[in-house]
């Protein structure tokens, strides 16, 4: 998972316990410590003060490129100090202010039979499910659950999680998104409900020294050698994917002997090299929980599509497949923003009711929503609803699926909101191109491979 | 060169216009500039947008004795996208922000003109060691321009979470420590009613100085 080996030495290690659980393996700022206690905490280990910036580093996001760090005439010290602008978000890292580390070792209680989910795992999540317990029993390894949309991920999590719930571990499930981290969190609560799960995200006001935390990545910043048990959702999703200081803090975020599970249903190249050379141990999931092959994506060729859309506007055949009328809802996948409401714009001219939705929409929590009850036919959206969200019954288009934001990633993922409910495990997914990509054939033949796969379980 | 908001390399568009300047350094790229919104012309004396004449408040302001505000120039509305720019700025702290927008900052400084001193909003002692600058010096700074220091703070800045009409009627929270006695420009981040710049000027004009303006980023 990660590219270079990083050795958080400087992550001091202690072995007796104390109960401090908001201090247990946090990385904090000098003004998120009240002042009267730093000293006390300090003097019995609770606490252990470190530089902040060292070699030209940023030691609590790993930042070392020279353009993401500023001066800043300071007037505390009358210094020019350096600071980190790649973490300024979470309060500021400067270098003439230390870091303050919480010592990892606390006490967690061990919890027996925490798991009040009943629900029964498909044989293929029963494998899964156990290959990830196997890992947190052993701890110091890692394991990339490979499994297609649609397979039931978080439910192949409960089995290991009670397993190290009842071991007295500390439990960390970390996901890009925020509407991820919601819509999760309750499921895992009323899993668990003995124990106090904690959400944690940029606009929580949880302190994160929960023993069980759903996060959003980001936030694992904020951890050094907190958890024993370390689940990351998505690696292959923005910005995961891509972003260095994320991979710097996965990888600090858990204890040297963790147990690391990465989840995808698209691996990059990265993970598949790793996975090759067998340096990457990987379990597969091919099938959906219900058990029906993933509806795979019909290629449709259209002429002049980019001159069209440069009008805002549709070819014939494409208005009167979206005109035509359909059992299930229909979501539109768009290459960007302007071009969902220009064609909302050009739609409803043609009489055909829709609704768009983007990454900076106020009211996205409410249309998708609303599109959730129904009360919305067909919604136009760009790739920000290509994964985390589920609707029981929708056929899927995507217009212009040559454009560069559609990767073999995104693609698959968009494929793959298509037959997610048992009810109805069919629905049509055509991508409308100009010209077949790469990426385009990719996706479709990992999901036909992925069929294949789930044929033969 | 890197967007000092996105950290986006730019890459300079050439075309005829902009042939020969295109080495005129860019700080900040054409998608994040596009998201500040320009006040033109907005009220003559304060700068408020989407108005053209003299504005209510600033009528209220010289009804009942002499304004003591010549005149502010605001640079940009306060929209979203402002807000969340001063909070990454003042609160988080980043002090380099400023450099995103510093070539607008000083084209607007230059084409009004005050060939004035600049005196600094001064910081309570709380707030500077939590924020680490001072952002009217850091604007000055940026105008490279040499920031007097007039004034200081007395009792506590919360008056954000106060309303308006409670900031109109709040005591002077600043007292001067010299007084001036030529006109001079205020500079800070932001005009919202005008009180803070008011009580200033008020304080200022008291003492022997004979015009105040503002200069502020956001209005
Ligand atoms: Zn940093
Ligand atoms: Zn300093
Ligand atoms: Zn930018």
């Amino acid at each position: 998972m990660f590219k270079k080996t990083e050795a958080f030495n400087w992550i001091p290690h202690h072995s007796t316990p104390h109960t401090f659980p908001h201090y247990a393996g946090k990385i904090l700022l000098p003004h998120e410590i009240p002042p009267e206690h730093i000293e006390e905490l300090t003097k019995t280990s609770v606490l252990t003060r470190v530089p902040s910036i060292i070699k030209k580093q940023c030691r609590r996001c790993g930042n070392q490129k020279p353009h993401l760090f500023g001066h800043l005439p300071h007037a505390k010290c009358q210094q020019d100090c350096l600071y980190c602008r790649n973490c300024i978000q979470m309060g500021r890292v400067i270098e003439c202010e230390p870091l303050y580390i919480g010592s990892p070792e606390c006490f967690w209680p061990a919890w027996e039979n925490a798991l009040a989910w009943a629900g029964e795992l498909t044989p293929s999540q029963q494998q899964a499910a156990d290959e990830i317990a196997d890992l947190v029993k052993t701890g110091s390894g890692e394991k990339l659950v490979w499994a297609v949309c649609g397979a039931g991920k978080t439910e192949m999590l409960f089995p290991g999680i009670a397993l190290g719930l009842a071991e007295g571990k500390r439990v960390c499930l970390a996901t890009p998104r925020i509407d991820v981290v919601r819509e999760l969190f309750p499921r895992l609560q009323r899993a668990f409900p003995a124990i106090e799960v904690q959400a944690l995200h940029g606009e929580s006001e949880k302190t994160g020294d929960g023993q069980l935390i759903i996060a959003t990545t980001h936030q694992l910043l904020r951890f050094a050698h907190a958890f024993d048990v370390i689940v990351i959702d998505e690696v292959d999703a923005f910005p995961f994917h891509n972003d260095p200081s994320l991979h710097f803090a996965a990888k600090r975020a858990g204890k040297p002997d963790a147990a690391r599970i990465y989840l995808t249903a698209t691996p990059r190249n990265q993970e598949k090299r790793r996975i090759r050379s067998k340096q990457l141990p990987v379990v597969f999931i091919p099938k959906r929980f219900h058990g029906h092959p993933l509806p795979v994506p019909k290629l449709t060729l259209s002429f002049n599509l980019s001159r069209y859309l440069k009008k805002n506007e549709l070819p014939a055949a494409i208005l009167n497949l979206i005109k035509k009328p359909r059992d299930r809802q229909l979501l539109i996948f768009l290459s960007s923003i302007s071009l969902t409401s220009g064609l909302r714009g050009f739609l409803a001219s043609k009489g055909v009711v829709t609704e768009q939705v983007h990454a900076g929409d106020e009211d996205r929590k409410e249309k998708v929503e609303r599109f959730r009850n129904k009360e919305i036919d067909i919604l136009l959206t760009t790739t920000i609803l290509e994964r985390g969200v589920t609707f029981p019954s929708v056929d899927v288009f995507v217009i212009d699926a040559g454009h560069e934001v559609f990767d073999e990633a995104a693609l698959v993922q968009i494929a793959g909101r298509a037959g997610r409910s048992p009810d109805d495990p069919k629905g049509d997914v055509i991508f409308f191109h100009s010209g077949k990509t790469n990426a385009m054939l990719d996706a479709y033949d990992l999901i036909r491979k992925m069929n294949r796969l789930g044929q033969k379980q | 060169m890197r967007c000092f908001i996105c950290h986006q390399e730019i890459i300079p568009e050439v075309n005829w216009a902009n042939v020969w300047k295109i080495d005129a350094k860019q700080t900040c790229c054409s998608e994040c500039l596009s998201l500040f919104e320009n006040i033109n012309p907005g009220c003559p004396k304060c700068g408020r947008p989407s108005v053209e004449e003299i504005c209510f408040d600033c009528v209220r302001w010289g009804r009942d004795k002499e304004d003591p505000l010549e005149k502010n120039i605001s640079l940009f509305r306060y929209n979203d996208f402002a807000k969340d720019w001063v909070a990454r700025w003042k609160y988080r702290g980043d002090y380099e922000l400023i450099y995103s927008i510093a070539p607008q900052v000083k084209k607007v400084w230059r084409e009004a003109g005050w060939n004035y001193s600049v005196v600094a909003v001064p910081l309570s002692e709380e707030r500077l060691s939590e924020r680490g600058f001072n952002q009217s010096e850091a604007l000055i700074r940026t105008l490279d321009k040499e920031p007097l220091h007039l004034l200081e703070r007395q009792g506590s800045e919360k008056q954000s979470k106060k309303r308006r009409t409670e900031r109109m009627a709040a005591a002077n929270p600043f007292k001067l420590k010299k007084t001036i006695h030529q006109p001079v420009v205020l500079v800070d981040d932001i005009y919202t009613t005008g009180t803070t710049v008011r009580h200033i000027a008020t304080l200022l004009k008291e003492n022997g100085c004979p015009k105040v303006y503002s200069f502020t980023l956001f209005r």
